[in-house]
């Protein structure tokens, strides 16, 4: 298995605080990586870092072997080979559901308008939104926006996926529609990596789970080892206080 | 409404209480728009100097004889209005776009930027007339234009791109930074992202003070009779100075009114919905 991602001693500080304080992790080909954390541990911003919408200050980024946070590299030819999903979906509210899936591939990878189309329609109806090609966001349930962000996302044929959060802004009877995406995703093979709150789809999708403190990674291991008998202070800390608010 | 046929009298007399109410406020607001509308008039229509205010104001024979002429003059407003309007929206952009680009190569540009809006917006519209009106022709070089119509125009144009840009820069920043965070997410440039995703939407939010600043340039396009061109409000004046009857002056206001008028209510209705107005 070779890595798509290497992250390797990835430092970040906005003014004063230090958000990332040396981070290495590797994802490889197929492998789905769940960063688990307390709110403010690191995990937006170690994501955002990856997709270059932060500079970040010491270490590099790697993509299937080729820096990427170089400042000689283009961070759009880089960006449009990852695929980035927002905690608060990000749709764009001023075009349709298949105008919002269709913009990147036709503007950014250069597709003629009929394939897009037809290619983000497929997706849509993937993703169970046959039917809703023309709704705008503001008519969409939360479920379905971050459906519509994730085939937005996916359009692009990224060689990782980022999910940031993808759950936290959704009512909870909304939360299993999109987990169901993701697993999709999964289960065709997709390299992912996942910040989640979600503990059991954290044990259930991914092959590795990183635990994030205070902007390093403490501890990584299977899911089983990391979620059920940690080897930290700070992950059990973190897990029973999870448990206490019937999160897990 | 009524989806069952039992309506119980709880309801009913709910119902009751209301139409009183809605009927009490209606005879309310009846009696004090008579009141204060019938003081002000028999205030103003009984005062020593309303007859002679009558004749000079509101005489309308003079009314008659001018109206033509003045609105011949008035069609100069519009065109000029027109043709300002379309310039300062191009200009007003172009300022806005360069002021929120955060390229290192554009920084003069950017500083240019900020010293025009900061002159002409301070400056009034009035004074910037008479600068460029009677100021350009007198450098007497050849290739600037000297029709006192062409410079009130470009002087008009000045200050009114400084007010639009920055109303267009406001729409700008205020589209949520999560907007161009997606747009590059998924491959956009920064200037694709600002095309299709940031301003699509500031525009729709902008539409509302932009036409708040269409009525105020309609209005202001009267400063250019400073320079002598025969526009409404200077026709006016001519036929006030004749006659000593301020009555063409009226008609040139009925005639702003006319424009301005429709305009605004175009504004409020699209600032009532601003928020709907996004689709």
């Amino acid at each position: 298995m070779s890595a798509v991602l290497e992250i390797h001693g990835v430092t970040k500080a906005y003014g004063e605080r230090q958000v990332l304080r040396g981070i290495d992790l590797d994802v490889s080909e197929h492998e789905a990586v769940a960063l688990i954390g307390a709110s403010g541990s690191g995990k937006s911003t170690l994501l955002r870092c990856i997709d270059l919408l932060e500079e970040i200050d010491d270490g590099d980024v790697f993509l299937d072997g080729e820096v990427i946070t170089d400042p000689a590299v283009d961070p759009v030819a880089v960006r449009r080979r990852l695929g980035l999903v927002f905690q608060a979906y990000n749709l764009f509210p001023h075009l349709t559901a298949l105008q919002n899936v269709v913009l990147g591939e036709m503007r950014a990878h250069g597709v003629g308008r009929a394939e897009a189309e037809e290619r983000g329609r497929a997706l849509l109806a993937r993703f169970g939104l046959e039917g809703r090609e023309h709704d705008r966001p503001d008519n969409l349930s939360g479920g379905q926006q971050q459906r519509v962000a994730i085939a937005r996302a996916f359009s692009g044929k990224p060689r990782a996926f980022l999910l940031d959060e993808v759950t936290s802004a959704l009512d909870p009877e909304l939360v299993g529609e999109v987990l169901a995406a993701v697993r999709d995703l999964k289960a065709e093979g997709m390299t992912m990596l996942i910040a989640t709150h979600e503990m059991s789809f954290a044990r259930e999708v991914a092959d590795r789970v990183a635990f994030l403190h205070e902007g390093r990674i403490l501890e990584q291991g299977p899911p089983d080892q990391v979620l059920v008998s940690p080897e930290r202070e700070e992950t059990k800390r973190f897990l029973s206080r999870l448990l206490e608010a019937g999160r897990i | 409404m009524t989806e069952t046929a039992a309506i119980s009298a709880r309801r009913l007399e709910r119902e009751a209480a209301k139409r009183r109410k809605e009927r009490r406020g209606l005879a309310i607001a009846a009696v004090s728009t008579v009141v204060v509308l019938g003081g002000l008039a028999t205030w103003i229509l009984t005062s020593p100097g309303w007859p002679e205010v009558r004749e000079t104001f509101f005489n309308w024979d003079v009314f008659k004889d001018s109206f033509p002429e003045v609105l011949e003059g008035f069609w100069l407003d519009v065109k000029l209005f027109v043709i300002v309007e379309i310039a300062v929206l191009i200009a007003g952009l172009a300022i806005a776009l360069v002021r929120t680009s955060s390229a290192a190569a554009l920084f003069p540009l950017r500083l240019l930027g900020m010293l025009f809006v900061d002159v002409f917006r301070g400056t009034p519209t009035i004074l910037l007339v008479y600068l460029v009106g009677f100021g350009v022709p007198a450098l007497q070089l050849t290739g600037l234009p000297t029709d006192p119509i062409v410079l009130g125009g470009i002087a008009l144009g000045l200050s009114y791109s400084a007010y639009v840009a920055e109303v267009y820069r406001a729409g700008i920043n205020s589209v949520h930074r999560g907007q161009r965070d997606a747009a590059l997410a998924i491959g956009l440039s920064e200037s694709q992202a600002m095309r299709f995703v940031i301003l699509p939407q500031a525009v729709r939010r902008l539409a509302p003070p932009l036409l708040n600043d269409f009525v105020a340039l309609q209005k202001d396009v009267a400063l250019v009779s400073i320079l002598g061109p025969a526009e409404a409000f200077r026709i006016a004046q001519i036929i006030q100075g004749e006659n000593f009857n301020f009555t063409p002056l009226i008609a040139a206001a009925i005639l702003y009114l006319a424009v301005t008028v429709p305009l605004a209510r175009v504004v409020e209705r699209m600032g009532g919905g601003a928020e709907g107005a996004v689709r």
